[in-house]
């Protein structure tokens, strides 16, 4: 189902430097989306529109067909969750606790029912021995992971998350991967802004890079993530498969495909050996 | 003599009922890219933190064990001395920057440690040249991208001609080419200038390949140190394998590969064309 639609977007903050220069991009639900490019080339833009804390200059924006002019970001926000690169620009409770029982408050949902989802994201996000501490005691990845707990807390239909593994260590970003399969699994649209091409591949059904304002290349991550020459002009660099198989292709190799992933790495490589390769 | 020495180093911080660090040693030479991984909260960030000495200066707590940087024993020597031998660069480079221009940047510290104007305008002219930043000496470090303002909070800090440079996740914000370009500068530095770099960062597959050497950290103790394609399998545990590891197991393991992992693209598909015997 296409959750939010971007027609021919176009967008500049001072009215003279173009930052958006006609985007068009779908976000569909149980599809997670992977917003590529370099710092710089329009990502965090692009989805500040999808909560419509940014209207378009021209072109427009519709989430869950309605036009994000015609909306308040309150009411966009129940239905998109955004989580911000910087967590320090949505926290601001006195505790940890507080920050996400807020949020709660915030969107409707009665006091019983909000301590008990409270005090289960807290746990899933191993943030629950923190809860009577200041957001602003706990160190940059923790407070990601709090910002991240706050807005799914009440559900919304689609999540934005703006580079959500800049600075976790291996187990949250294993974690963070494995939450965006969750969300997937149960149906929800998830938008990754991200220039972490590795996290990328692991987790992107569909990839669209953008520079200069432009959404440059879009397609099934397989593709995406596997043409060189779109993530050259992305400013971003192969994930390390692709890569090396782009260099065995240099040299005459003959693969099938270019593979994203290890696993297809090896499968190619067996089927060199069984084929009898040269 | 090592440049930088740490012997069964504790450190717990005031108010703080756990030791962020649990007997520390490490011995480090000059010219050495250490690459410093391990779980947040591991104590990576606090042993940098103990090589410019905002530990034991600084931070309150209680620190035991030896502590030597460029000779200078830590605890008894003050910050401002430790700085000029210990660089600092962090992850986000707006915390760092403040004045109007990149040029007036990289000066600020040489002007604080009182050098002539001479040398001082020496130093800044080989920074800009070193660190490709020439073209925007009179811009404003706010006015620069990500990648640009990292460069010049490092270029700001090696004009100081330390000897140690100590970086916390100093590409973690960075887009993957700009984080390619500051992790090579840094390797160049080690390699052209003898500095001894340690550097903290999660993305293997982004540093691996620089690093001389690997340090991993676990609950405030060094569990694995030396060649990286030893250790790399040794911690994957805590801090995962990169691709390029993963796809040379999977071959390893049906018989077709041996030896120590690959650390980048280009050696991979190296090993791969020989297990496919490629001639060329």
């Amino acid at each position: 189902m296409e959750a939010i639609v971007a027609e021919d977007v176009h967008f500049s903050y001072d009215g003279l430097q173009p930052v958006l220069n006609g985007v068009s991009l779908v976000v569909r639900t149980g599809e997670v989306l992977a917003l590529m490019g370099e710092n710089g080339a329009g990502k965090t833009t692009l989805v500040k529109h999808f909560v419509g804390l940014l209207k378009p200059r021209r072109g427009r924006v519709l989430v869950f067909g309605v036009d994000t002019r015609e909306a308040t970001v309150a009411q966009l926000a129940r239905r998109v969750g955004m989580v911000f690169q910087n967590p320090d620009h949505q926290l601001f409770a006195e505790t940890v606790e507080e920050e996400v029982l807020f949020t709660l408050r915030n969107m409707g949902v009665p006091p019983h029912e909000a301590r008990a989802i409270c005090d289960a994201v807290l746990r899933e996000f191993d943030l629950a021995r923190y809860r009577d501490r200041s957001p602003y005691s706990l160190s940059v990845g923790e407070r990601k992971r709090l910002a991240l707990a706050s807005v799914l807390s009440y559900d919304p239909d689609v999540l934005v998350l703006d580079e959500p593994t800049a600075g976790q260590d291996y187990f949250n970003k294993s974690k963070i991967a494995r939450l965006v399969n969750g969300l997937k699994r149960r149906g929800k649209g998830v938008v990754v802004v991200t220039h972490d091409v590795e996290f990328a591949a692991q987790v992107a059904d569909r990839v669209a890079l953008m520079a200069g304002g432009r959404v440059v290349r879009e397609g099934p991550a397989a593709e995406v993530l596997t043409d060189a020459q779109a993530i050259a002009a992305a400013r971003l660099t192969l994930p390390q498969i692709p890569a090396a198989a782009a260099i065995l292709r240099e040299r005459g190799v003959k693969l099938s495909r270019i593979p994203l992933l290890p696993g297809g790495l090896y499968a190619e490589v067996i089927a060199l050996l069984d084929g009898g390769a040269p | 003599m090592a440049l930088v020495e740490l012997i069964d180093v504790h450190f717990r911080y005031a108010g703080s009922e756990e030791y962020a660090l649990r007997g520390v040693s490490l011995e480090a030479e000059e010219g050495e890219f250490v690459l410093l991984v391990g779980p947040s909260g591991c104590g990576k960030s606090t042993l940098l933190r103990v090589l410019n000495g905002l530990i034991p200066h600084f931070y309150e707590g209680d620190f035991r064990g030896v502590a030597r940087v460029a000779g200078l024993d830590v605890p008894k020597t003050p910050p401002h001395v430790l700085a000029r031998h210990v660089g600092m660069v962090f992850q986000d480079p707006e915390n760092q920057l403040f004045l109007s221009s990149v040029e007036r940047e990289i000066a600020f510290g040489l002007e604080n440690m009182g050098l002539p104007r001479s040398e001082i305008r020496r130093r800044v002219r080989e920074v800009l040249e070193l660190f490709g930043l020439e073209e925007l000496k009179d811009r404003a470090p706010y006015e620069l991208s990500g990648g640009q303002q990292q460069k010049v909070a490092i270029a700001s800090v090696m004009a100081l001609e330390p000897r140690v440079l100590a970086m916390d996740e100093p590409t973690a914000n960075l887009d993957p080419i700009s984080a390619l370009e500051i992790l090579s500068l840094v390797s160049r530095l080690t390699r052209e200038k003898g500095v001894l770099a340690i550097v903290v960062e999660h993305r293997l597959e982004l540093a691996l390949r620089f690093a001389t050497r690997m340090v991993v950290m676990d609950g405030g103790r060094i569990v694995a140190s030396g060649d990286p394609r030893r250790v790399v399998l040794e911690a994957s545990r805590l801090v995962g394998f990169p691709p390029v590891v993963v796809a040379h197991q999977l071959l390893r393991n049906r018989g077709l590969i041996g030896g120590a992992p690959p650390l980048t693209p280009e050696a991979l598909s190296e090993e791969i064309l020989g297990v496919i015997g490629w001639r060329r």
